[in-house]
């Protein structure tokens, strides 16, 4: 298991420095010197001596590869330069913003889960039944509404009409349930039809067969025997779809005034604070890195026959 | 006894392209069918409620909405076909090259595609439209630059599935040049499946297009564009929510209409993902 873990590790590798080098090269497509922007931000007139002065101290002057490995370096101690329009260090705006994000993404998925589980698994049990068909409709609208719509209905319905939740904010702990139902809602269709999908090749299994020519109770070979199945491909879907979910996360959290990174995010671009832009990035690329290596870590946990590989 | 089941590839094919064709001629005759000008300000008549000359009432500005309802289709649906068709001309010439002439040329191909790969596609769009400005021709850009990626990677798939066929070897013992190979064999062979394919990104496209331009990054006002409709009606919301209504409504039904054509198309086809 240790080697496993540490194979996978290396694979992450060039996978970093892919993500070190476009990250590096995204600042450089803005507009204008990043010197002049700093001093500039100061509201002031700089002069040129000034400019230079600044260049030659950020390091400008120097090759661009020079100028990578000093981006790096300050990058391994986790630095990733000061904001523009705070003057704090972006690492720590962002880690400031984090928890918020994170409790939003974790709420998505369980509420993802709540309404994907039993309608995937009653639609591969009952296939062409009513439930099927909702399960088909309701598939269909989770991937065609768009997210920011969603957000905008369940405000005026959830918020507006009904009182049920305060409308924006964070304001405790009943603020995450809309914008949660939200994005849970705009990415449970796939996982709907990947779990129903799972679900159906399980029960066609002859281990299926077996254990109900034993008698075992149907409940329990659904929800136990198939089902640990049916989820090996929800959790690799999980990895891929981890960066939609922070991408959607930027929507819904713009919409619900949701203090996360993803708002910061819009703010800073409105704010021409390219150096948040690029910590941002930077960030949400090494999560999804993060997740991916941590889903094939779980796949194997699950799955034994991945992690003997061929000696199986 | 067999239960007649719905075939829901015909369902989804037939519901799926009547949406589109429906959209697409909106789209093209959008000029002839708006009832008055979507650009038009009338600030006596804002926020009035539907009337026989503004059948849905008019917005903030005292626009039509309806007409603006209309011409916005156009807006989404040229720039949406405008950028799958930028995205395409990357991927499909450099997914062809991967898949076709492997070795050294494919293995750097891949490792690019890969590095874009990592990022999420739709935070590196808004990082590169924030970074070099929100507009409408910077969201594109970012777009084509971040989606060709992916695409690419499905063609030199189907590229390497067609390469091993038999008159693929035929055509190469009987003296094939690599260029005629590609351009008579392998690609007319790998078009349909193509097409199939990017027909089912057409209305994630529109939907991205569509979310940036809410969040301000592309569509500026005063173009009739559904997101940025969207996002002017939140003002209302509590008290005209019509308002927020229509242009959800009209991304949601020309969204469906792509995904079920390209879904159904796919299932005719019997291409996997």
């Amino acid at each position: 298991m240790l080697k496993f873990v540490l194979r996978r590790l290396l694979h992450t590798v060039p996978v970093l420095f892919g993500i070190s080098i476009l990250s590096f090269g995204l600042l450089s497509i803005a507009p204008g010197d990043p010197a002049e922007i700093l001093l500039r931000s100061g509201g002031i007139q700089p002069s040129e001596e000034e400019i230079v002065a600044v260049r030659a101290e950020m390091g400008l002057d120097k090759p661009i590869y020079v100028q990578y490995g000093l981006w790096l370096w300050r990058l391994l101690h986790l630095d990733l330069g000061i904001s523009y329009s705070s003057g704090r260090p972006v690492i720590s705006e962002l880690l400031d913003r984090f928890p918020a994000t994170i409790a939003l993404a974790a709420s998505a998925v369980t509420i993802l889960l709540i309404i994907a589980l039993p309608l995937g698994v009653a639609s591969a049990k009952y296939p062409g039944s009513w439930i099927d068909i909702f399960g088909r409709i309701l598939t269909l609208i989770s991937a065609s509404m768009p997210g920011f719509w969603i957000g905008l209905l369940f405000i005026y319905y959830g918020a507006v009409r009904l009182k049920l939740f305060p409308v924006t904010g964070m304001d405790g702990f009943s603020s995450v349930w809309l914008p949660a139902l939200t994005l849970g809602f705009g990415m449970c269709g796939t996982y709907i039809r990947l779990i129903r999908a799972g679900m159906l090749e399980a029960l066609r299994q002859s281990y299926v067969r077996s254990v109900r020519a034993r008698g075992i109770k149907e409940s329990v070979i659904v929800g136990s025997h198939a089902l640990r199945n049916a989820f090996l491909p929800v959790l690799t879907l999980f990895g891929v779809q981890c960066g939609h979910l922070l991408g959607g996360s930027v929507v819904v959290e713009t919409i619900f005034a949701w203090p996360g990174i993803g708002k910061y995010a819009i703010d800073a671009i409105f704010m021409k604070d390219y150096i948040v832009i690029q910590g941002y990035v930077l960030l949400m690329a090494l999560i999804v890195v993060a997740v991916n290596f941590l889903v094939d870590i779980g796949y194997t946990l699950l799955d034994p026959r991945i992690r003997l590989g061929k000696s199986l | 006894m067999k239960r007649k089941t719905i075939s829901w590839r015909a369902v989804s094919l037939w519901t799926g392209g009547s949406l589109v064709a429906l959209a697409v001629c909106v789209g093209i005759f959008a000029p002839y069918l708006t009832p008055s000008d979507p650009l038009l300000i009338n600030l006596d008549i804002r926020l009035s409620p539907p009337s026989l000359h503004y059948p849905l009432g008019t917005d903030q500005m005292g626009r039509c909405v309806l007409s603006r309802l209309i011409m916005g289709t156009r807006t989404s649906l040229f720039y949406s076909m405008l950028a799958l068709g930028a995205a395409l001309s990357i991927s499909v010439p450099l997914g062809l090259l991967a898949g076709f002439a492997g070795g050294r040329t494919d293995r750097f191909i891949m490792r690019t595609i890969d590095m874009l790969l990592a990022f999420p596609s739709l935070i590196l769009s808004i990082a590169i439209t924030g970074l070099l400005g929100p507009s409408l021709a910077n969201l594109l850009l970012a777009f084509v630059l971040v989606w060709w990626a992916g695409y690419a990677r499905i063609v030199r798939g189907i590229v390497m599935q067609i390469k091993e066929k038999d008159f693929i070897m035929a055509a190469r013992s009987s003296g094939g040049s690599p260029t005629q190979i590609v351009l008579r064999h392998i690609l007319p062979n790998a078009a349909r499946p193509m097409l199939v394919l990017a027909s089912l990104e057409i209305g994630t496209i529109m939907l991205s297009i569509s979310g940036l331009s809410f969040l301000g990054l592309g569509s500026q006002p005063p173009t009739p564009e559904w997101g940025v409709m969207l996002n002017d009606s939140r003002p209302y919301m509590q008290t005209i929510p019509r308002l927020m209504l229509y242009p959800g409504l009209a991304i949601m039904t020309v969204t469906i209409g792509f995904n079920l054509l390209g879904e159904g198309l796919r299932k005719r086809d019997r291409i996997e993902t």
